[in-house]
């Protein structure tokens, strides 16, 4: 069968092999977390606690602050020190707590000691054989969980579609189509029955006649294998999906027109076709949430590039600084010229190795000059490369060429709310023009404008 | 917070300030403009080394008085403006390549220079320099010499050595001015395959420009598009013509004259020709009919070089109205 896939697209050197044989491992906590309450497209939550409280594992630190929002969790006991405003990934800075994990300070002299409770908090486990819909949908709001696919889109509001949309297809993506990344192929090897529940409670609380599917590149063979035994282990009807090997088969957009053959309108969402995507991890953590009442607590990622010493996937508590996780891995070599936060097609170069792992972080790479090499912006030469790789048919360098010219209306006509800034373009590009980065002030400068008159 | 010694633990030699601080995407194809503008003119010594086998090496004089016009013109605007260094991208010693392989052999090197200043200087530098001008910049050259040594650039008496006596004429010439019966049949496409006949200096053999063709299409720097739109028209439109009894087989037309070569070497030009997919069979097949109805209609014998200048001049409205339609878009 000719695998599934999509017009247009690159194929970047992968780099997997650096890190796809190790197995994930947990990262102790370090001595400091930084829990900032915005890791969720969104409202920022609103912090519940002060300054030297001790608070639980799993206590709730921030609540959630409208509809598109959601809560933030203590990842692990200990006192909260202060409210401080740090660096985060993406070049801002965000409000955070200081969290010390450890026992609660000892009393005072003359204070009597108060017995504290120092277990972890977890909610009810909820039986897999009664869940219903709103159960689910309940929990992952409580539980704050949000896509783990590099948006981070509150989850709860992904699985409560309008009723006008009615949904006949919920896919989970373990494309992982992003170079480097091996988070996704770990914990489909690693936890493929669990992922299997995750998928089937997703089902439920989608409601009947959803059909169920996960879609894999064909560059993790042992993934899809894995996957397909424990579905016919479990006996359940999902389907798997071998896609081709190509970026970004990963974009929703992308996944559903390899899967299925349906196209999202420009500016729609997958639900417009009667679709919701999930991430590998995200199944994975209402699967915790549900059945073993756990919250959040840790992102996994991937720690690689040929600039780190030892390559590794890792659990890593949320709000762990970047420094430390690079530590534990050994370090950083000589010869590192970058650090990305995310995949390297759409992850961001970071400034501040103090800012912290988010619930959505997916990978922390260090890039040497042989992997990233700067270099100067030449003249456009028209090759059309661009053109031909842009999975949305859009024309990047004629929008680049009206960026210039902060001529913003005319790339809205062109179309370029649809760009979602996968680096496609700039990845062909000859001249190494820094595509992505003319686009992206385009589409600023497009949200600004005023509405278009009807 | 962070103490100095502990970022400077974790980064070992490496100083945090000097990280790169830059946009997504973190990886590129590899390739640059300089790459492509190289390999471009290595698709074409097979086209070179035909033309020395037939011609002699008088022709390399030829090429090499353009490539200086054309490169020299770059190297001097540049220092004139202040302008960063752009001979290493290739782009002005191509055009002087293409250029000296357009004239006729034995063409004067000094007048092959005099084109190699007027195509950059006038086809490229005038309207903005690399990616701005509008005509392909060898061809502008080669329309200037066609206008001001009219007799030198259809003069193909130096064809000696290797090429017979009748085909020191140019088998288009022959056919529009000549007696078309002593250019026909079998061994006429043979020899237009092999390069046995008077032509420009580039545009004798068309199997050293398939060769060409077969690298730009492996490396993936031309259009495919391009080049099968130009052919297949010129098969088509010749056919047409051909079968109501008018001009010579389509065949004979793609394989005479500069059809090839401007099918895989000018009209593939990135700069001036469409970037949309529907855009470029447009062209090409624009090209081509242009191309016939010249070479049947006009004045003269042959019409690549004013079919692709003036498809070159539709380009921004081709591509205007090809754009493709957004993804998902009804």
């Amino acid at each position: 069968m000719a695998l599934r896939t999509f017009r247009g697209g690159v194929h970047p050197h992968e780099y997997k092999e650096l890190s796809e044989n190790q197995p994930l491992e947990v990262m102790p906590p370090p001595a400091e977390l930084y829990v900032p309450f915005g890791q969720h497209l969104g409202k920022p939550a609103d912090p519940l606690v002060k300054k030297g409280t001790y608070v639980r594992q799993g206590q709730v630190l921030a609540e959630s602050s409208g509809f598109i929002s959601a809560p933030v969790h203590a990842p692990v006991s200990g006192t909260i020190k202060k409210q401080v405003k740090g660096p985060v990934v993406g070049g801002t800075t965000a409000d955070m707590l200081l969290l010390v994990p450890g026992d609660p300070a000892p009393p005072k002299e003359g204070e009597e000691a108060e017995p504290v409770d120092t277990t972890p908090i977890l909610l009810p486990s909820l039986p897999f054989d009664s869940l219903t819909s709103e159960q689910i949908i309940e929990r992952v709001r409580e539980a704050g969980i949000v896509g783990q696919g590099g948006a981070a889109f509150p989850t709860a509001v992904k699985l409560s579609p309008p009723p006008d949309k009615p949904i006949d297809w919920m896919i989970i993506n373990g494309a992982e189509c992003e170079p480097y990344l091996t988070r996704d192929e770990r914990l489909m090897l690693e936890r493929t029955a669990d992922l299997v529940e995750g998928i089937r409670i997703i089902g439920k609380a989608l409601g009947e006649g959803v059909n169920l599917g996960i879609g894999i590149e064909e560059n993790k063979p042992e993934a899809i294998a894995a996957l397909r035994r424990a579905i016919a282990d479990a006996g359940v009807a999902i389907e798997v999906f071998e896609l081709k090997t190509k970026y970004p088969q990963g974009g929703e957009k992308m996944l559903i027109d390899a899967a299925l053959g349906r196209q999202v309108p420009p500016g729609a969402l997958p639900m417009e076709v009667g679709c919701v995507i999930q991430n590998v991890g995200t199944a994975l953590a209402i699967r915790d949430a549900v059945l073993a009442g756990e919250v959040p607590r840790m992102a996994t990622l991937t720690v690689s590039g040929l600039g780190i010493q030892q390559p590794k996937n890792l659990q890593v508590l949320i709000g762990t600084p970047l420094k430390d996780v690079i530590a534990f891995c050994g370090g950083v070599k000589d010869t590192a010229r970058r650090i990305v936060v995310g995949g390297p097609m759409m992850g961001f170069a970071t400034y501040s190795l103090d800012a912290p792992v988010v619930k959505a972080t997916s990978g922390i790479l260090v890039l040497t000059e042989e992997e990233a090499t700067p270099a100067e912006e030449q003249a456009c030469i028209n090759c059309g490369k661009c053109i031909s790789a842009c999975p949305v048919n859009l024309l990047p360098t004629r929008l680049v060429k009206l960026a210039k010219l902060q001529r913003w209306e005319e790339t809205r006509d062109l179309g370029i709310e649809v760009c979602m800034e996968c680096g496609t373009c700039a990845f062909t590009c000859p001249a190494h023009i820094p595509l992505v980065q003319y686009l992206r002030l385009a589409k600023k400068n497009v949200r600004n404008l005023p509405r278009k008159e009807q | 917070m962070a103490t100095e010694s502990s970022k400077t633990s974790v980064l070992g030699g490496v100083d945090e300030g000097h990280l790169d601080l830059v946009t997504s995407p973190h990886s590129h194809f590899g390739w640059s403009t300089g790459r492509i503008m190289w390999t471009v003119s290595a698709a074409l010594v097979p086209c070179v080394a035909t033309a020395v086998w037939f011609f002699g090496f008088g022709v390399l004089a030829t090429i090499a008085g353009a490539i200086l016009g054309a490169a020299g013109t770059e190297w001097l605007v540049g220092r004139l403006n202040r302008r960063a260094e752009t001979i290493p991208d290739g782009s002005a010693i191509l055009t002087g390549l293409l250029l000296g392989l357009v004239v006729p052999p034995g063409f004067s090197p000094f007048m092959a220079f005099i084109g190699g200043v007027v195509a950059v200087g006038i086809g490229k530098i005038a309207f903005g320099g690399l990616g701005d001008n509008i005509f392909n910049p060898a061809l502008v050259g080669r329309a200037f010499l066609q206008a001001s040594f009219p007799a030198q650039m259809t003069d193909w008496s130096h064809a000696t050595s290797r090429v017979d006596a009748i085909s020191q004429a140019t088998p288009l010439g022959l056919y529009k001015f000549g007696d078309p019966s002593q250019f026909a049949g079998d061994i006429a496409t043979q020899k237009l395959l092999l390069g046995e006949v008077g032509g420009c200096i580039g545009a004798t053999s068309s199997t050293a420009i398939l060769i060409g063709a077969a690298i730009l299409l492996i490396t993936r720097i031309a259009h495919w598009q391009i080049m099968a739109s130009m052919i297949l028209g010129g098969l088509v439109f010749g056919g047409i013509f051909h079968v109501s009894g008018i001009g010579p087989s389509p065949l004979f037309h793609v394989l005479a004259g500069g059809f090839l070569f401007g099918a895989v070497f000018m009209a593939t030009d990135y700069v001036t020709s469409p970037n949309t997919p529907v855009g470029m069979w447009i062209y090409g097949g624009g090209i081509a009919l242009l191309t016939i109805l010249i070479r049947l209609f006009g004045g003269l014998p042959e019409g690549v070089m004013y079919a692709i200048l003036l498809m070159n001049a539709t380009v921004p409205l081709i591509n205007r109205h090809t754009r493709p339609a957004l993804f998902g878009a009804k």
